[in-house]
């Protein structure tokens, strides 16, 4: 499979076009009636009021990445050890998510190059399970980290998630730790981490390697934050400030370095890897 | 008194059947005394059945307990010496997360925890144990100074969670949560973390990512609160039972997991019936862990550090 017909069959409306339904997209913000095709020719962000969509784990990989790049095998990882059930069982709502998405999980790793210079690309899909952090989505952050390590190049990640896999109960809170480990074992062998903060961050993957890159990106009106905002409005009883959490705001706190534009995000990333270029042995 | 819990009710029934035979009878009632003896048997075999077995939801209930011993309990009972240190030096002096030099017997530490508060002035004053990011920001500085000076770090973990707040959000939470893992992973000493009560969340691993890491018997450690999980998963907070024991979070499942490395035992019917006792068993044992990682070079205990991370989720 090429990297175009891989990526087509991940677009959130590229395998049901030909239904009427499907040729319009409703923008979210501003409730313009968009064209399908134009608005993901546009990189999934409304034309009218620049509303940055959700875009999945595929579709991210084959706008920062240039042609040719490798998907890393999903690695494996004990499943539902905890035997969880709610209303439903985990190993049900893992088959759920499966049928609707390409990959097995809510982390993918693409490693290729972006505009020529080395570059592993992880990206967390809020498409599977609201890219919520369990064990195969701190596994595969660690093999892509493995991966730049490997090569000796920059890794960028692309965060998203609504918080944890409450269904991997504790495991999915030790991801914190482990994801941590590799970002200081870049940071150790001199290799940029740069994280890209999408719509929306938020939890334990904000508490961990969202906050540790070397640079923060992020998409113009993400959500990113560490407590929800319901559970904040209850503890103080009070009305939340306007753009609270959304990156803007962030980057007025000090917390991101830049909000970068969807359409201007590769070569940013093309740029900062400049910079960021492993040092050299003198 | 202690305040029983909900599902104390038998014993608390017993215990004020013998109160009042107690203030019933005089000194040489000889009838009377045998009968509150063999009450006070029966009670004491009640609560160890019931503590031999309790559900993850009773178990929080006895990890949140307000009589249960807290830090400066521990400090009191466990260390022979403390001396606070305050201050991020950034913003300001976070009490929800308290630390210093501290001696246990003697080893020399710095000792970093949680602390609730036991009435309502010191809850106020320390959050509730909920965390800021200059609470966090606080301890970098100190696992940092730890470092330097190659003193070992100890830490108690005892929080719902790090403080949900506008201006904690504003001055970064996260990455204050994120940067105090990443201080523990850095150690270049030994560094020993227990969870004593609640053990809840990003707030409780930032400062638990160490390479032993004990649970008091009755403790509690999890991803998200139970009724957090519970309104999210099962749309009511009230099936937070359901969630307790869906998500593991006892001390015995945890070990089975392979996420700690020691229970260590609490008196009969838990911390909260003798916080001196519960504060030396633990002194103790905290004790034999340092020394058993004591002479380790800083590249071996990180690496121990991040093995025991590592594997966790993989086959
Ligand atoms: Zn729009």
């Amino acid at each position: 499979m090429n990297w175009l017909s891989r990526v087509r069959n991940s677009l959130p409306f590229g395998n049901k076009r030909e239904t009427p339904d499907n040729l319009w997209v409703k923008c979210p913000s501003c409730q313009e009636m968009l064209f399908t095709k134009e608005y993901e020719d546009n990189l999934s962000v409304c034309p009218r009021c620049e509303h940055h969509g959700r875009i999945g784990a595929d579709e991210r990989l084959a706008q920062l990445l240039d042609l040719g790049f490798d998907v890393l095998p999903q690695p494996e990882v004990a499943e539902d050890p905890l035997k969880f059930r709610d209303s439903k069982k985990y190993t049900d709502r893992l088959k759920e998510a499966r049928a609707k998405n390409p990959h097995k999980d809510a982390f993918v790793v693409g490693s290729g190059a972006i505009e020529g210079r080395a570059a592993v690309v992880g990206v967390q899909d809020f498409g599977f399970m609201g890219g919520s952090m369990g064990m195969a989505v701190g596994e595969a952050f660690c093999a892509g980290a493995r991966e730049a390590l490997q090569r000796g190049c920059g890794y960028i990640v692309c965060t998203a998630a609504g918080g944890a896999r409450m269904q991997e109960g504790i495991l999915s809170l030790m991801q914190m730790p482990k994801a941590t480990v590799m970002t200081r074992r870049l940071k150790e062998a001199g290799l940029p981490y740069i994280v890209v903060l999408t719509d929306p961050t938020t939890g334990g993957v904000t508490a961990s390697y969202a906050m540790l890159g070397d640079v923060h990106i992020a998409e113009p009106g993400a959500l990113i934050g560490f407590a929800g905002q319901r559970v904040i409005q209850d503890t103080i009883r009070e009305k939340l400030p306007e753009g609270f959490q959304r990156a803007e705001y962030l980057h007025k706190h000090g917390m991101v370095d830049m909000v970068v534009k969807r359409a201007d995000l590769r070569e940013t990333l093309a740029t900062l890897l400049d910079y960021l270029a492993p040092a050299k042995a003198a | 008194m202690i305040s029983y819990l909900e599902f104390e009710k038998p014993v608390a029934q017993l215990d004020k059947r013998i109160e009042e035979l107690r203030a019933a009878s005089g000194h040489d009632d000889v009838d009377i005394s045998a009968e509150i003896a063999r009450l006070e048997q029966k009670s004491a075999d009640l609560l160890a059945s019931t503590y031999a077995s309790l559900s993850p939801w009773q178990k929080t209930q006895v990890a949140r307990h307000p009589a249960r011993p807290h830090f400066r309990d521990f400090v009191a009972h466990a260390f022979d010496e403390f001396i606070p240190l305050g201050g991020d030096r950034y913003y300001g002096e976070d009490e929800a997360i308290m630390g210093g030099f501290a001696r246990l017997g003697e080893r020399r530490v710095v000792l970093i925890g949680h602390e609730k508060g036991n009435d309502t002035e010191s809850r106020l004053r320390h959050n509730f144990g909920m965390g800021k990011p200059e609470g966090y920001r606080k301890a970098i500085r100190l696992m940092e100074l730890a470092g330097r000076f190659g003193l070992p770090v100890v830490t108690l973990v005892d929080t719902s969670g790090a403080f949900p707040g506008v201006e904690a959000e504003e001055r970064g939470q996260a990455e204050a949560i994120a940067r105090s893992t990443e201080a523990c992973l850095a150690l270049p000493v030994p560094m020993v973390a227990t969870i004593v009560g609640e053990g809840g969340s990003g707030g409780a691993v930032a400062l638990a990512s160490a390479e032993r890491v004990l649970m008091l018997e009755h403790a509690v450690y999890s991803v998200i609160s139970p009724e957090g999980c519970a309104s999210i998963l099962w749309r009511t907070a009230e099936k937070a039972p359901d969630a307790a024991e869906a998500m593991k979070v006892t001390a015995q499942h945890l070990l089975k997991l392979g996420v700690i490395d020691r229970i260590v035992g609490e008196p009969a019917g838990g911390a909260q019936r003798d916080p001196v006792a519960t504060a030396k068993t633990l002194g103790r044992a905290i004790g034999e862990e340092l020394d058993a990682l004591s002479g380790k070079d800083p590249a071996e205990l990180r690496r121990q550090r991040e093995e025991r991370f590592l594997r966790i989720g993989t086959l």
